[in-house]
């Protein structure tokens, strides 16, 4: 058990997706402008990463590593999260059209977004076992909603101050990112 | 066409210089710009696969349905990239251990699918080659820039080789995670400041 809890939080703060291994800057940068549609994108990737993270861990242990076919990984991945991205997106549509009209457009964009495939290549580095997959995979995703909220409430405030002309939009973006990435740098003792 | 060939290369390095005008792919641009040779090593990779997957998707335009052609350039890029993997491997093994996971997530590198998607599947072979030669270029240029501040700065190295006496003191903050995404940050409003062409 506290193997876990040292996960959880080696996932969440220390080696959080956004802030110290750089992954899935693009939605970052691109939807972080309104708190809710970073709301909106977090939870969409919350959803998505918990089932890619555990669908590309069957996948590649079952059939990749079973036929001795690693070499196919990249592509047998991002295939398998292209799909699962539309399964989800019909699902979605059919049976909870309240939380699909939430999520938007922010469910197909995902499929770019690298911190999905991203994670799904830590799992299998990391040799991790199945419970194990599936709790980073989660936690990655709780970090990568908490930086991004976060992230969201800082630039809401940003739009109220007065910014140098060359510096506006994404320039101070990057900037007030690299402040919170030396906020959660703070954490890097810790495990 | 030759003209316009010329044209759709040099757009890359300027007017829609890829991380800076398009804010695309930043993942790889934050992360492997730690040393000048990973940078250069990145921007090599995408865009051999930039360029592969323009050529690929413009000679099949016409043969992909609409409704699955995300699917389909997925696929084409996806090839490609496990070629890259595959050929660094074999070829220059220690770069490919520094890059890691990056060299997958080529993959998911928005520049890739995004010139696909707005210009190869759009665009004839030649001004496609053109197109995506240029962005690669742009693309590499862009981490070298960037690299080469972090690295003389961060390590007081270029290419490993110490650019400052024994006494300099290496600014630390500009290799870790902050300074990455700052540096970049301040690039971007150099870019602004000299003007949008």
């Amino acid at each position: 058990m506290p193997d876990y809890i040292l996960l959880i939080v080696a996932c969440i703060f220390v080696n959080n997706i956004l802030l110290m291994q750089y992954l899935g800057n693009c939605p970052f940068l691109g939807v972080s402008k309104k708190m809710e549609t970073a709301v909106g994108m977090a939870m969409a990737v919350i959803f998505v990463l918990v089932l890619a993270g555990a669908i590309t861990w069957i996948v590649d242990i079952y059939l990749l590593k079973a036929f001795g076919l690693e070499y196919l990984r990249t592509l047998s991945f991002i295939l398998v999260i292209a799909s699962l991205v539309q399964f989800v997106e019909m699902f979605l549509r059919k049976s909870i059209p309240g939380l699909y009209a939430g999520l938007g457009i922010f469910l197909p964009l995902i499929t770019t977004n690298c911190a999905v495939m991203g994670v799904c290549l830590i799992n299998i580095m990391e040799e991790y076992s199945f419970t194990q997959a599936l709790v980073a995979s989660f936690s990655y995703a709780v970090g990568f909603g908490l930086a991004l909220v976060l992230f969201a409430g800082v630039r809401e405030r940003i739009i109220l101050a007065r910014v140098p002309k060359p510096l506006q939009d994404t320039s101070i973006g990057l900037v007030t990112a690299g402040m919170l990435s030396l906020a959660f740098f703070a954490f890097k003792g810790m495990v | 066409m030759a003209k316009t060939a010329v044209q759709e290369f040099t757009k890359g390095l300027w007017a829609e210089i890829p991380p800076f005008r398009l804010v695309l792919g930043l993942c790889p641009v934050l992360a492997v710009t730690k040393t000048v040779e990973n940078g250069i090593g990145m921007g090599v990779a995408t865009t051999f696969v930039l360029i592969c997957s323009n050529i690929l998707i413009s000679l099949l335009r016409n043969v992909i349905p609409k409704k699955v052609r995300i699917a389909c350039f997925i696929v084409v890029i996806a090839t490609f990239v496990t070629v890259v993997e595959l050929v660094m491997q074999a070829f220059a093994y220690p770069l490919f251990l520094k890059l890691g996971i990056f060299i997958p997530l080529i993959v998911v590198n928005c520049i890739v699918l995004g010139r696909a998607e707005a210009f190869a599947a759009k665009n004839g072979v030649v001004a496609s080659f053109a197109d995506g030669l240029g962005m690669g270029v742009g693309f590499t240029l862009s981490l070298t820039a960037l690299a080469i501040v972090r690295e003389v700065l961060g390590n007081g190295t270029f290419y490993d080789i110490p650019v400052f006496g024994p006494s300099f003191e290496p600014f630390s903050f500009m290799v870790q995670a902050p300074g990455a995404f700052v540096c970049l940050g301040l690039m971007l409003c150099i870019m602004n400041m000299l003007g949008k062409k």
